[in-house]
């Protein structure tokens, strides 16, 4: 086989942060790499020096046996060396083809573009990814998920022979990750060289050749994917023996009810949906893409208005009409969007977190007590081991899943009796994930209501005291979560099209 | 957030009611009402004469607010387009009336003037990365003051330059179809309009502008060009500035260098009435189009009421609130 790229002895540097020692890395052509490492180990960053985004510091990259790394986004495309961005980066004003050609749109003479060429052309790669969609549809009115599939279809259009795909699955459905698997082994197949990373480690047994693990921005070991069991991956990732055990129900029969819900509804997307949640309580969400969830979760949240329907907070029927009514109800809510609605990333990782509790940090006069929130922050930061060289980085600095540990740093400030988790380990590693179930079990310990959306089942079934299933915006049932429940079980309900008696 | 963008069960009435509720449709629907309104108030008000007037009364702003317009898209903000516009005119008067070279010259100077000054602004935002909202504060003065320098802070005429004045004051089409003696100037907004419209929406520089307005960093991820285009636009937007000039030049007959502060604000508010989006990625050059007109038909209107000058500028500051408010209330609907 012929080595499409190697990358030895990178080096890169940012203010405070050795992000990259000495990485080592190669791919061949019509491989899958898989490359893993815990948040921050400096994968995305090693990907962005391999395609022009970042320069590196120090190494050489040798490309087809040159010794050429490219420059600028531009000179990597030309080079054959296409990327999917971990955060979606593309133009919500713009159609879906529109993103999909920006840049190489088809041209008529004087700069005219050929936008009836430009659809077909997209259609086309939409085709072969059997997606099913517009061509002229907006970007910005599509979920995350077909925002993602927009993003795989932009970097096929550059017919690569390197794909970098940086967490391609974080927001798919399972359907539509078959979709993407089959569209890899294709170009497998014609010899492309795929460079993929991804926390779902059931999806490296699935598609990986070969395994790179990082570690604090250093190479550790590259082996492979079919004789390494994953327990071995997982340890050199994260550096010691991870444990996860299933969940320990505990009993709520005597608890309180915080949170009960009564025939929500809300135009064509929710449907008569009641449930309760007890203190102490883990409600889980399951249900496949667009079935409404995040929906319950937004109107509940106050973000969107409600048809009808009443909620019911500790007993008393409370009128939320806006996040600030939820809040103060004692109601948070982590979005499954942390870059739109969770984060404010220009602003540093204190700020962020003392964000939904000013009030905590502030005197009578209005001054703001510096002092207190960077003990609060530092103290977040050493309990959910977020990965940042101080509290005062800008949070838009910090890599995806430390930001999102940043989000529920925020609310756990706030200190509700309600939490909402909307998809709260979507980008987050292994370790840091049963961290966090860790986190989410011992606020529910202390008698906080807790509702977690998920779309990984796993999680779903590893985290819930009862699993709700939803479809197309209805509450198709609630099971008794523990070891007693199957994955058949949830999906009968999560595709069970007709409306069906809600049982307990 | 609703996951479903086309709904074959929508009603065709709430269709209807959605396509209405589009800023576009909003802002000429408004400029429809207005013209009702002030048409059953004062019978002077629909006059060939009057209507006339109100037209050639937009063709300047209406010209500056599409340079606008195309800067605003990419999320940017031209501040200059008022003084720029002047010192368009001004070297139009350099080089026609002291220097005394022929007509067309005069034309070239104006529009290259404009298009230098875009390319200025259009570096320093893009290459020296400057907020654009500073560069062409800093361009609005610096122009502003060469014009004065150049000028020898004296009006610049035309005299000598027979044909300028009908450049704007003219009309073509008055000589083919003499019941519609539609001024040049007005012709030529409408030509810029539909040029630029076509730009926008046809061409590779319309694309990144809608582009660079919505996501920049995705635009520099794709591997474009950011800068260049940037630019590119940014020198286009002058260009027209530079045609605004020489029609301000030609309707005075002069280049009157103390002019031009001002225009800009009122070049913006045409821009946010024809409901493009002062956050970038959004806009259309029919709709700025539409609040120019809206702004000459208020100002029009309200003077044949015999409004006082100082109650226009009232009523113009809430149509912009209004008009910006609507456009938020549809945009709320629509997620
Ligand atoms: N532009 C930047 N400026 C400063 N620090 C940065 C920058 N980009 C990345 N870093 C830091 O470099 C380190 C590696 O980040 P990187 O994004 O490569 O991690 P990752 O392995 O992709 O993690 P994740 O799985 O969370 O996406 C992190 O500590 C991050 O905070
Ligand atoms: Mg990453």
């Amino acid at each position: 086989m012929t080595k499409l790229v190697a990358m030895t002895g990178i080096e890169k540097r940012f203010p405070g942060v050795h992000a990259l020692k000495n990485v080592q890395f190669d791919l061949h052509s019509g491989e899958v790499h898989a490359l893993m490492g815990e948040n921050g180990a400096g994968k995305s960053t090693l990907m962005k020096i391999l395609s022009g985004v970042y320069t590196r510091d120090g190494g050489t990259v040798v490309i087809d046996g040159f010794d050429t790394a490219p420059d600028s986004p531009r000179a990597a495309q030309e080079m054959g060396i296409g990327i999917i961005h971990q955060e979606l980066s593309l133009m919500n004003d713009l159609t879906a083809a529109q993103n999909v050609f920006i840049g190489r749109e088809p041209r008529r003479r004087f700069g005219r573009l050929d936008e009836p060429a430009l659809n077909r052309q997209t259609a086309e790669i939409f085709a072969s990814m059997k997606l099913d969609m517009d061509p002229r549809a907006q970007v910005g009115d599509q979920t995350i998920a077909r925002q993602q599939l927009i993003e795989i279809a932009k970097a096929l259009s550059y017919k690569p022979r390197v794909l970098i795909m940086d967490e391609p699955t974080a927001a798919l459905n399972d359907v539509e990750i078959a979709e993407l698997f089959e569209v890899i082994r294709r170009l497998k197949a014609d010899g492309v060289g795929i460079i993929y990373i991804s926390h779902k480690m059931d999806e490296i047994k699935r598609i990986a050749d070969r395994v790179t693990v990082m570690r604090d921005g250093a190479w550790i070991d590259t082996l492979d994917a079919a004789q390494t069991p994953l327990a071995k991956i997982i340890e050199l990732m994260v550096g010691r023996e991870v444990k996860d055990e299933p969940p320990v129900i505990p009993d709520t029969s005597g608890a309180q009810t915080a949170l009960e819900v009564r025939g929500l509804r809300r135009g064509r997307e929710i449907h008569d949906v009641s449930f309760s949640v007890k203190k102490g309580e883990i409600l889980g969400f399951a249900g496949l893409m667009g079935a409404g969830r995040t929906e319950i979760a937004r109107i509940i949240f106050g973000a969107d208005p409600r048809d009808g329907g009443d909620i019911l907070v500790h007993g008393q029927p409370c009128n939320i009409r806006s996040p600030y009514d939820a809040v103060g109800a004692g109601i948070g809510y982590l979005s499954e969007d942390r870059k739109h609605f969770g984060l404010a990333l220009d602003m540093t990782v204190r700020a962020n977190i003392a964000m939904a509790a000013m009030g905590k940090f502030t005197s009578k006069t209005g001054v703001l007590d510096e002092a207190a929130m960077k003990q609060t922050a530092d103290g977040f930061i050493a309990q959910l081991g977020i990965r940042t060289p101080s509290d005062m980085q800008d949070v838009g600095l910090l890599s995806g899943g430390n930001q999102q540990k940043v989000v529920i740093a925020k609310w756990l400030l706030r200190d509700c009796d309600i939490l909402i988790f909307d998809e709260p380990t979507r980008g987050i590693d292994v370790g840091a994930k049963s961290e966090i179930y860790r986190l989410l079990e011992d606020l529910a310990a202390q008698g906080r209501a807790i509702i977690v959306i998920s779309s990984e089942l796993p999680e779903v079934m590893r985290l819930s005291h009862r699993i709700a299933v939803m479809c197309e915006g209805r509450l198709t049932g609630i099971l008794p979560g523990g070891a007693d429940t199957t994955q058949e079980q949830i999906m009968e309900l999560a595709t069970r099209r007709e409306a069906a008696p809600v049982g307990e | 957030m609703t996951t479903l963008t086309t709904d074959p069960t929508q009603t065709f009435a709430s269709k209807l009611l959605g396509a209405f509720m589009h800023q576009r449709l909003l802002a000429f629907a408004s400029l429809i009402v207005l013209l009702i309104v002030f048409s059953l108030a004062s019978p002077n008000f629909m006059q060939t004469s009057n209507m006339i007037a109100i037209l050639q009364a937009t063709s300047v702003n209406g010209v500056l607010a599409i340079a606008a317009t195309l800067v605003i898209i990419t999320g940017g903000i031209d501040l200059s387009v008022g003084t720029m516009m002047t010192f368009c005119a001004v070297m139009a008067g350099v080089v026609l009336t002291k220097a005394g070279l022929p007509m067309p010259l005069g034309i070239v100077a104006a529009i290259g003037a404009g298009a230098f000054c875009g390319l200025c602004s259009g570096t320093f935002v893009a290459k020296l990365k400057i907020p654009p909202f500073i560069a062409t504060l800093g361009m609005m003065l610096i122009l502003k003051g060469l014009s004065l320098v150049i000028s020898g802070t004296r009006p610049i005429y035309f005299n000598d330059t027979p044909g300028f004045d009908q450049i704007s004051r003219g009309s073509l089409i008055g000589e083919v179809l003499p019941f519609l003696p539609i001024p040049n100037g007005v012709l030529i907004l409408f030509l810029v309009a539909g040029a630029a419209s076509y730009v926008l929406s046809r061409t590779v520089l319309g694309r990144y502008c809608f582009a660079l307005g919505s996501n920049e960093e995705a635009v520099r991820l794709s591997g474009v060009n950011t800068d260049r285009w940037k630019i590119a636009i940014y020198a286009l937007s002058g260009a027209i500035v530079g045609i605004g000039g020489l029609l301000i030049a030609s309707r005075l007959n002069s280049a009157q260098p103390a002019l031009g502060l001002g225009y800009e604000l009122e070049a913006i508010a045409a821009v946010v009435i024809g409901g493009t989006s002062l956050s970038g990625g959004r806009g259309t050059i029919i709709g700025t189009l539409i609040g120019a007109l809206i702004m000459a038909v208020l100002t029009n209107g309200l003077r044949v009421l015999q409004v006082a000058q100082e109650w226009q500028t009232v009523v113009t500051g809430a149509i912009i609130i209004l008009a910006v408010y609507a456009d938020m209330m549809r945009r709320n609907k629509s997620n």
